[in-house]
């Protein structure tokens, strides 16, 4: 009996124990899809800090796979919301903030300043007047190529389109891709037809053709596909059989030369065995002189769910993302560009490179393709690339295709 | 009294004891079908207000380019896939012998059967993979120039089905073996004495004794035919620009996936996939039916 009395006692002052921990300790869930070693290592750093900061919450981070949770965060949203998640803004939030999945955080960016610190990307995290999302990192798009094999063949480094193609001639002699992409998971070729598209047709087109104001069938539309034309004999030919981190070695072992990719395979490249001296970067070159340089530059950012349980935390970890100091320490993990205006760039070369290439934009930032076009123009619009790209002979099918696609999607 | 009362027990027990599986096949099979089906007359992104469009899903299909390729495939694969037939009868013959080892020349020719289908496209990817795949290499070595299978829209079809067959040709075999383990001796010794061996041995006193197992065999072979979806996703996800997808996996694109917002659109094809699966199926139906009625 007095066992039995002790036991309970004992499972009582467990039981205290727990709620008293519980008590203090309020948990913040946090789902992401970070789940690459060097975002994932930098995301568990910010996470501590910011437990240590605030040591009354436990953060609890689920880490998912990175092409799952494109799927799953519309289940999770629905059913099962945690208290803050990362997702993309843009169009790709669009559909969830008309489903009211999202709170409004306008009241976090109105206490911490945040309309004038995270001002550059106000306008894609804004639907209705409000704001949804704080981003934390953007990246550069551009042009990754390998020194040695534009020493290997004598090739200097382009600033023009021509100057470009004639380098893909000696690079072929060589039996050398000039250009490589992996167009299994379609979105690395989006990269080409934006840039292809912004040097044509300049920024206020692509927005133009994103939105759906413009028709697929337009002459501007096939003066894009005819540049592209002009590179796709020296592409690498079978891209539709491999993803994009397949084509990386082809850059590392020098059987390709160039790469259109955002700067996170700036890793890929390095683990591969390149080092700054054999990595080289450049803005992709121009194609028309009197359109005005514009870039790609996707950001990223963070949100509450609408059915969060813990908003008050949730909302100060909203402000904690969006601080100039923790951008500049996330970032310099990430590799990437911090939004917060009052936040300092990394020394990597390639982040100065590219901080200097965005900085200096006159044209205007496109988000990219898949963020800037509805989700259905995205994954029709990039299956015609692909098949523009294997044949090019269908460009009229295709481009037909779009057109039908634009008249329903946008009605 | 306890005559009425048992009369109903009688009544009533069978039911009772079905309705745990009835309930179960209600709600996780007979009710989504109708769903599905009111499902497509909406526009509907999965998450916000549905809109009733009455049949304007049905009329986009009719007009839809990426519907017909995935119908034109779903009919290659069920052709094609019906060699997983007479492939799965040779090898069992081929197995149906006593030598010592044969249970692991058995277990050898099932393997492919055991191993997922993920693993399956997995490797029939990395076969036919482009610069080190297997196939790949070989084509290579015999013509002059490779062909990256899965990146060419005339051949991915035949590519992912070949990949499928491999199993499907071990699960045929398997049911034949089991089927020949049956085949009465003493029918083959009167055969024999009457001088029949070879094909017309086959052909005339085998063949027939396995048509159950041919049976089995077609209808699950057919199904799974038409449920190709695993290895559709696993090995091209519906690539190159679309020329590999089948019905299923056009569903699951316009529905679930990434770019999926078009859950009316989705059902559409789903019911589309239906109605052909419910002609293999009530064909099915009816001759189980009539073979049990003659007997």
């Amino acid at each position: 009996m007095v066992h039995l009395a002790r036991g309970a006692l004992a499972l009582t002052a467990a039981l205290l124990m727990t709620t008293a921990a519980s008590a203090q300790q309020r948990v913040l869930t946090f789902t992401t899809d970070n789940n690459d070693p060097a975002p994932k290592a930098a995301w568990e750093q910010l996470v501590a800090d910011f437990e240590a900061e605030n040591p009354d919450v436990d953060v609890q981070m689920n880490i998912m796979d990175r092409e799952a949770y494109k799927t799953a965060i519309r289940n999770f949203l629905t059913t099962d919301p945690p208290d803050v998640a990362n997702w993309y803004p843009a169009n790709r939030m669009a559909p969830f903030v008309s489903a009211g999945l999202f709170l409004d955080i306008s009241d976090v960016y109105a206490e911490n300043d945040l309309t004038t610190k995270l001002a550059s990307t106000l306008p894609i995290v804004t639907q209705d007047g409000k704001q949804w999302m704080v981003p934390y990192t953007y990246y550069q798009w551009g042009m990754y190529f390998n020194r040695t094999v534009y020493d290997q063949v004598g090739a200097t480094i382009p600033a023009t389109w021509e100057e470009f193609l004639a380098n893909c001639e000696k690079f072929k002699a060589a039996g050398i891709d000039c250009l490589t992409t992996g167009s299994s998971q379609l979105w690395p070729i989006a990269g080409i037809f934006d840039y292809l598209n912004l040097r044509t047709n300049g920024y206020e087109f692509h927005k133009a053709l994103t939105n759906g104001e413009v028709a697929w069938t337009d002459d501007r539309v096939r003066a894009t596909f005819a540049e592209w034309a002009k590179v796709l004999p020296y592409t690498t030919a079978n891209h539709a059989a491999i993803d994009w981190q397949d084509a990386v070695p082809l850059i590392v072992q020098g059987k390709a030369a160039n790469y259109v990719m955002g700067n996170f395979a700036v890793a890929a490249f390095k683990e591969g065995g390149m080092t700054d001296e054999t990595l080289g970067f450049l803005p992709f070159p121009t194609i028309n002189a009197d359109v005005p340089r514009a870039e790609e530059a996707p950001t990223d950012a963070v949100f509450i769910p609408a059915g969060a349980k813990n908003v008050d935390d949730a909302k100060k970890f909203m402000a904690y993302v969006a601080r100039a100091d923790v951008q500049t320490k996330l970032n310099a993990a990430l590799g990437q560009l911090p939004v917060n205006a009052d936040a300092t760039v990394g020394e990597d070369p390639f982040l100065k490179a590219g901080f200097e290439m965005l900085s200096t934009t006159p044209g205007g930032i496109a988000q990219f393709f898949d963020r800037d076009a509805p989700a259905e123009m995205a994954k029709v619009g990039m299956e015609g690339f692909q098949e523009f790209m294997v044949r090019p002979e269908n460009l009229d099918a295709i481009l037909d295709r779009l057109e039908k696609s634009r008249a329903r999607i946008y009605q | 009294m306890p005559a009425t009362g048992r009369l109903t027990q009688r009544k009533l027990a069978p039911w009772l004891f079905l309705a745990p599986g009835l309930i179960m096949f209600m709600v996780y099979v007979i009710i989504p079908i109708f769903q599905s089906m009111w499902i497509s007359f909406y526009d509907w992104d999965g998450l916000g207000e549905a809109r009733w469009i009455g049949t304007a899903n049905y009329v986009e299909l009719v007009d839809d380019d990426a519907f017909y390729t995935a119908l034109k495939n779903n009919v290659i694969w069920l052709v094609l896939y019906m060699l997983a037939v007479p492939a799965g009868l040779l090898i069992a013959i081929f197995l149906n012998q006593t030598i010592t080892g044969m249970r692991l020349y058995k277990s050898l020719f099932f393997f492919p059967f055991v191993i997922s289908q993920v693993v399956v496209g997995l490797m029939f990817s990395w076969f036919y993979a482009p610069n080190f795949g297997l196939f790949y290499s070989l084509i290579e070595w015999l013509t002059g120039s490779g062909v990256a299978i899965l990146a060419d829209d005339r051949y991915v079809t035949y590519g992912i089905i070949a990949a499928g067959l491999w199993p499907q040709i071990a699960y045929v075999m398997i049911l034949y073996l089991t089927g020949l383990n049956n085949v009465a001796p003493d029918q083959v010794e009167a055969a024999r004495l009457d001088g029949a061996k070879g094909w017309r041995m086959l052909w005339y006193v085998i063949l027939p004794q396995l048509r159950p197992a041919t049976f089995i065999a077609v209808v699950v072979t057919l199904l799974g035919a038409l449920r190709s979806f695993d290895l559709v996703s696993i090995m091209t996800a519906g690539g190159p620009f679309g020329s590999s997808r089948v019905l299923s996996y056009y569903m699951f694109e316009q529905a679930l996936s990434e770019y999926g917002y078009r859950m009316g659109y989705g059902a559409a094809i789903a019911v589309v996939l239906f109605a052909i699966m419910m002609i293999f199926i009530s064909g099915f139906i009816w001759k189980m039916w009539r073979d049990e009625t003659e007997r």
